[in-house]
């Protein structure tokens, strides 16, 4: 027995990331840093053009550079399935999925035409550059507004999609209303932009296996896709995503990297590594552009009449992407008539996604604004306002919520961040020259929990094993696994070792939409729960039954030891109870049961909850905006880890202030390309930009939520964000701004 | 990136024979150059790294002025004691540019030589007049957002991102240049050119010719100047707007002005006008407006950037209040005085 001392490590530790180290150290490789034998590396050359037909590749000039071995196109690329369910990943939209290299078509600027592949990457790159195209062009649009004109309701719905639900008359309720307002929001196009850029490494093992290292939110449903579009059987592919450098959602279907790497690998059966440009990441996967018509009504007491919170996403020529967009604003305040329409709109660009806190960072947020501008025009504060409109219950479908301490998030948040002090009317704020804001926003997601497998194993001197195939994307999986490990056998966290990113370890789903947390923390203490099990057994075969067949309830587990919980005194080590039953391990695969497994719980909303409060100091004249402070108060159940929490929450306000303030995608329509692709131009917020922000978790014991009780925390604090920021620019300046982000520009007119 | 020749030269002499042939670029800190060779902008044929020239000096010049070696990076300029006490402006404005990683690799010599900025320029796949003479203007009429409101031409409607290049204005510095028809000085006023017929010419050097120096004249404008640059975040953006200003004063008389603007031209902009028409006046508001007015004189918009013409005006009037009061604009701390 080694290291008993330590003290076993519990859920609610603030435990510093176990990966940290290797991170911080460059020990972590990555999927572009993954050695291989005679490996290839490839070029992406992408197209100039929106949309049409490529004529020729002039590609004579790239094959005579010494060290190109191949340029692939679609005229000697290997052959590829006819059918579109060869294409779709487990988290496809309705559609025809985008195949690169397939044929001549073009169907969105800076689309993958070509793969130089050679011995360096300084000759591919080199070689790509030589590379002439002819095309033939077609009439393109990518303007979003134009586009609306033709939005519609899509047919096919993606998977889990549902349709918001309307109650009562909103139209009648509204234009009965005397106090009302309706106002028109709008987001642009963003991009994720993780820091590390989508790329895979495809080691060819020369037995017909490949090992594919890829940026990837989930191994196992690049594993599926490979197999499926290549026609490998699913067992000679292993994809592995050790580490990932953010995501985002980015990573979640298969990007057009890995489909490149493997199609180049299989052509030369050789180990091919292909690396996007930042540039390059501008040209698939992003946040759609959005408009959202909100309307609201209330009687004289503030109390709502109406709500019509209509939206419209962007989505390409070939897919179906929509995402939840109108329903929070249904779902989270009390109102007898509410309507929503959700609708899309066809540009010429790649299929929009999934990006952090998909639906609600856009839907939310714009209605948050629209709330702002109601609860003005009732001449109530924004706060008082929310609580006058406060729901229990969830209100679009009334099912009532698991918990929703979102009450004590706004009297917690309120308080520390001093919100009586405001004076309600705007520009009645000063600091100097600098005109003052505070504004208010309501956060709301989903707490999600998705079945998965987790591996257990135990050693006598106490060393414990967990691994599932999920991934890390940056939020602090490992750290989180390992925890509950500790917690759930008693052990320090150092003596457990996490495993993650990797298709072959027992099955999870992709890493999104805040579901790991919760999902691998049930997992791992239903697994390690077993082995616990599994020790009592052995430790009955120790001659004279010194535990007395005690059971998992009778006992703790501490320090590698077993105790009875009535009489402490008598324990035993891990160690003696494997080898009285001649364990040289304990081995579990487990299953946590599904949360849904009963109707009854089924009929109960998952959610967290957010109030989001911000400064701002606004130089009139010049339009300078400076987020001083945000305080944002998260109902989010029961918290795991503290520190890695907070890491999130605080992610996701600084993408939030960027929403505010900063990001947009700049696209030139009259060749329908997207202009500032790169991170000197296409703005997130620089150290500059972010003062203070303090994070409060509110108390809301949950323990129906999850088995753990415990709701993911990785998208709430995105979600409402630019909104208490745009609110209390409102404040400062008396203006309101409709169409994110506030530039200095849009403040200055007067 | 196409390939090159990489030759790193012994002496000036060497550098200025080797920078003369054709489709030969000079590499300092790279900061840039590399970057647009990066995306095929820059395709040069040669290299000639002249990071060991004997160019990496601050020297005190006879009379009282300033030496700048070439090769002495952003970042050691900007600390240097002497610069910063005698020339607090150009600390400034170097400090607010970039990063503080750009500031240590980028060198005096590159940030003046340094290509304009346009989203078009830097895209391969789009028009361009100064990157593919005769293919067009990508940005006018495209998304011109960061683009000139001044001196501007139908061929090009680039900005020269520089900051310390709109202080450096300001200041009348001189650039010390050597060549294959030997010595010359070139006011830094006069050094950069407007795009014109010809925009690919960012700036007057001639083949060969390498910078080796920037002088700062001796003159004390260390009680009254600022740079106040606007962007679109706090860091790390170049400007919409920016302005340096150095002003002497004689209680509230201005004896003179000097005003350069930064991110609306091919290069810093100033106006005799504008600065002639203070001197002698008060140092009020209104005084002020009529400088901004006729510094911007002739300001032009292009869309996106139209805003830049307003910005611009009152951001010339914060400058020189700013300049005046002798409360210069602080980098770090990011309220606007």
């Amino acid at each position: 027995m080694t290291s008993p001392t330590l003290t076993p490590t519990r859920i609610g530790d603030p435990v510093d990331r176990v990966d940290g180290v290797a991170k911080v150290t460059g020990q972590a490789r990555y999927a572009a840093e993954q050695p291989a034998d005679r490996l290839l590396y490839g070029w992406v050359v992408s197209s100039s053009i929106a949309k049409g037909r490529i004529v020729a590749i002039h590609d004579e000039d790239a094959r005579a550079i010494s060290g190109v071995v191949e340029v692939m196109t679609h005229v000697n690329r290997p052959q590829l399935p006819r059918f579109d369910h060869s294409y779709k990943d487990a988290l496809c939209v309705p559609g025809s999925p985008f195949r690169a290299l397939y044929d001549e078509r073009i169907l969105f600027n800076a689309q993958p035409i070509a793969v130089v592949l050679a011995d360096s990457l300084e000759v591919a790159r080199y070689a790509a550059s030589l590379i002439e195209v002819d095309y033939e062009r077609e009439t393109h649009n990518t303007d979003f507004t134009v586009a609306l004109a033709d939005r519609f309701v899509p047919q096919d719905k993606r998977s889990g999609f549902e349709a918001p639900k309307n109650r009562g008359d909103a139209q009648s309720a509204y234009g009965a209303a005397r106090c009302k307002i309706a106002a028109d929001f709008h987001l642009p196009t963003h991009y994720h932009n993780p820091m590390e850029l989508h790329a895979t490494t495809v080691v060819w093992e020369g037995d017909g296996r490949i090992t594919v290292y890829d940026k990837t939110q989930g191994p196992q449903n690049v594993q599926g896709y490979l197999s499926a579009v290549f026609g490998f059987s699913p067992e000679h592919v292993r994809v592995k995503n050790p580490y990932v450098g953010g995501a985002f959602g980015s990573g979640l279907r298969p990007q057009y990297q890995v489909y490149l790497a493997t199609l180049a690998a299989k052509m030369l059966e050789r180990s091919v590594r292909v690396v996007l440009t930042r540039q390059q990441m501008f040209s698939h996967v992003h946040r759609p552009e959005a408009v959202q018509s909100v309307a609201l009504a209330t009687d004289p007491s503030g109390r709502l009449q109406a709500i019509i919170n209509d939206a419209a996403t962007s989505t390409s020529r070939f897919e179906d992407y929509m995402e939840t967009v109108c329903d929070w604003g249904l779902m989270n305040y009390a109102c007898e008539n509410a309507s929503a329409e959700y609708t899309i709109a066809r540009v010429d660009t790649y299929t929009s996604g999934d990006m952090r806190a998909p639906g609600a960072a856009t839907g939310m947020t714009l209605f948050e604004l629209a709330v702002d501008e109601m609860a003005y025009a009732a001449n109530i504060d924004p706060l008082e306002f929310r609580l006058i409109n406060y729901s229990d219950k969830n209100a679009m479908d009334d099912t009532p919520f698991t918990s929703k301490a979102l009450r004590e998030a706004y009297a917690q948040g309120a308080a520390k961040f001093g919100w009586s002090r405001r004076t309600p009317a705007p520009r009645s704020m000063k600091d100097g020259r600098e005109l003052v804001g505070l504004g208010l926003a309501t956060g709301m997601w989903d707490a999600l929990f998705r079945q998965m497998a987790v591996h257990a194993r135990l050693l006598p001197n106490g060393d414990l094993e967990v691994a599932t195939a999920g991934s890390d994307i940056g939020t602090g999986t490992y750290t989180v696994m390992a925890q509950v490990a500790a917690d759930t056998l008693g052990l320090p966290i150092e003596k457990v070792t996490a495993t993650l990113g990797d298709s072959s370890l027992p099955e999870s789903p992709a890493e999104g939409g805040s579901s790991m947390a919760a999902s691998v923390g049930a997992a791992v203490q239903v697994a390690c729960r077993a082995v616990a099990e599994k020790l009592l057994v052995a430790a009955d075969q120790i001659e004279g039954q010194p535990l007395g067949g005690a059971r998992l309830e009778d006992v703790t587990l501490a320090h590698g030891r077993i105790a009875l919980k009535s009489d402490p005194a008598r324990s035993i080590s891990f160690g003696d109870a494997m080898s009285a039953a001649g364990l040289e391990t304990i081995e579990v695969e487990d299953t946590p049961a599904s949360r849904s497994g009963s109707s009854g719980q089924s009929r109960k909303s998952r959610n967290t909850h957010s109030a989001i409060f911000a400064e701002v100091k606004v130089d009139e004249e010049l339009g300078v905006v400076r987020v001083t402070r945000i305080v944002i108060a998260v109902a989010a159940a029961r918290i795991i880890n503290p520190k890695t929490a907070r890491s999130q929450i605080l992610g996701g306000v600084v993408m939030g202030i960027g929403m505010a303030l900063h990001e947009e995608a700049l696209t030139d329509h009259r060749i329908g390309r997207c202009m500032n692709r790169n991170l000197g131009e296409y703005h997130i917020p620089a150290h500059a930009d972010i003062r203070d922000i303090e994070v409060i978790f509110v108390d809301e014991p949950d323990p129906e939520v999850t088995p753990l009780g415990v709701k993911g925390v990785g998208e709430i604090g995105i979600v409402g964000t630019a909104a208490a920021v745009i609110n209390a620019i409102f404040h400062a300046t008396g203006k309101r701004v409709r169409s994110l982000p506030v530039t200095l520009d849009k403040l200055l007119d007067s | 990136m196409n390939r090159f020749s990489y030759v790193r030269a012994a002496g000036v002499p060497e550098a200025v024979h080797e920078g003369s042939a054709k489709h030969v670029r000079f590499l300092a800190g790279g900061t840039n150059l590399i970057d647009l060779m990066k995306e095929n902008v820059e395709r040069p044929e040669r290299l000639v790294d002249i990071n060991r020239l004997p160019l990496n000096k601050i020297e005190d010049l006879e009379g009282g002025g300033l030496r700048l070696g070439a090769l002495v990076t952003n970042a050691d300029t900007a600390y240097d004691p002497r610069v910063d006490r005698r020339y607090p402006l150009l600390a400034s404005a170097i400090l607010a540019g970039a990063s503080p990683q750009l500031r240590n690799a980028a060198t005096n010599g590159g940030n003046l030589n340094q290509r304009t900025r346009c989203y078009y320029f830097y895209d391969p796949a789009t028009a361009c007049n100064k990157r593919d003479p005769g293919s067009g203007c990508g940005a006018i009429g495209g998304v011109n957002r960061i683009h000139a409101i001044l001196g501007a031409s139908d061929q090009c409607i680039a900005t020269h991102p520089s900051d310390m290049c709109v202080a450096l204005a300001a200041l009348d510095a001189e650039v010390r240049v050597t060549g294959p028809d030997g010595d010359r000085v070139i006011p830094l006023t006069e050094y950069h050119r407007l795009p014109g017929d010809e925009p690919w010419r960012d700036n007057y050097l001639r083949p060969g010719e390498l910078v080796t120096a920037i002088d700062l004249p001796a003159e004390d404008f260390t009680s009254h100047y600022t740079y106040l640059k606007l962007r679109d975040r706090l860091s790390y953006a170049f400007a919409l707007v920016s302005v340096a200003v150095v002003m002497r004063l004689d209680g509230d008389l201005i004896r003179e002005a000097r005003i350069a603007l930064g991110g609306v031209a091919h290069k810093p902009w100033r106006s005799p006008v504008a600065e002639s028409g203070l001197a002698g006046e008060r140092a009020s508001r209104a005084n002020f407006i009529a400088a901004a007015h006729a510094l911007t004189e002739g300001a032009v918009g292009q869309g996106d950037n139209d805003f830049k013409i307003e910005l611009a005006r009152r951001a010339i009037v914060r400058a020189l209040e700013q300049a005046a009061a002798g409360t210069p604009q602080s980098q770090t701390d990011k309220r606007v005085l």
